[in-house]
């Protein structure tokens, strides 16, 4: 499966594996809303560290998923976004969110400033 | 300008059919020996083009796709995206970044993504009998 989900004091985290493009989103869509919408998180972490391709598909699943956390009332962190992969996340400007977040880096925390 | 190599490819528009096409055309890159990021940018851009025709081009139902790819002189790459689709009533409304017709879940990033990761884009459309996005890339430079 291309999702994989560890939950732990109301932490819902969602390791995104492989391609993700405009076919394999809709899945890990479906299954990200069905463990949250089960689990109710307060916060949903999507970690793409395993993620070895992303298209714009990839900004449309986050930006869905801030909406679904603003909706129930939690919040979204999305962590380890693979160097190269970073140009794509730069050029749709979600850094504004203040989400994003890269493990033992400064980045995120100029981004989310 | 001449032309050293050429491929041609054509294909249902089934969405689990994108990851062929990229990964098609980026193994036919390989011979212009590309960066990992100069790769990683047509893997991107040639994704966004066929996505686009995959969610766009056939509403009702599915057409066939057509890539063309070529290698010129000077390490220059030209991939063509083409589809017998619908068309495109104002191309210059559909490359503004952000605005989609894909509903929520898209992000309307498509062309700024082809455009940003690519040196030049032509799209040309007519209503009714399609759209064709063509995309050149120099891969002599190191940006």
């Amino acid at each position: 499966m291309n999702v994989s989900f560890s939950f732990y004091r109301g932490e819902l985290t969602a390791y995104l594996k492989g391609e993700i493009d405009h076919h394999t989103a809709r899945s890990m869509r479906q299954r990200i809303d069905g463990e949250s919408e089960r689990l109710h998180p307060t916060l949903l972490i999507l970690d793409f560290s395993q993620v070895i391709f992303m298209d714009s598909s990839a900004i449309g699943l986050i930006m869905g998923r801030y909406r679904l956390m603003q909706l129930i009332g939690g919040y979204i962190r999305v962590s380890n976004i693979p160097p190269h992969l970073r140009r794509i996340v730069e050029l749709s400007g979600i850094g504004a969110l203040g989400v994003l977040e890269y493990k033992g880096k400064e980045k995120g925390k100029n981004e989310s400033a | 300008m001449k032309v050293l190599n050429e491929m041609k490819l054509s294909f249902l528009s089934k969405s689990v059919n994108e990851g062929f096409a990229r990964g098609a055309v980026s193994a036919f890159l390989m011979q212009l020996d590309p960066t990992v990021s100069q790769l990683a940018d047509i893997k991107t851009a040639v994704s966004e083009a066929v996505t686009n025709c995959i969610v766009h081009a056939y509403p009702e139902g599915s057409g066939m796709i057509y890539i063309t790819a070529k290698v010129l002189e000077d390490k220059r790459f030209v991939v063509s995206v083409r589809d017998r689709g619908c068309g495109i009533p104002d191309i210059k409304q559909a490359m503004e970044p952000l605005f989609t017709t894909g509903g929520e879940e898209r992000a309307g990033l498509g062309f700024a993504v082809m455009q940003s990761f690519t040196d030049k884009i032509k799209v040309s459309s007519t209503p009714g009998k399609g759209t064709t996005v063509t995309m050149t890339k120099r891969l002599d430079s190191d940006e």
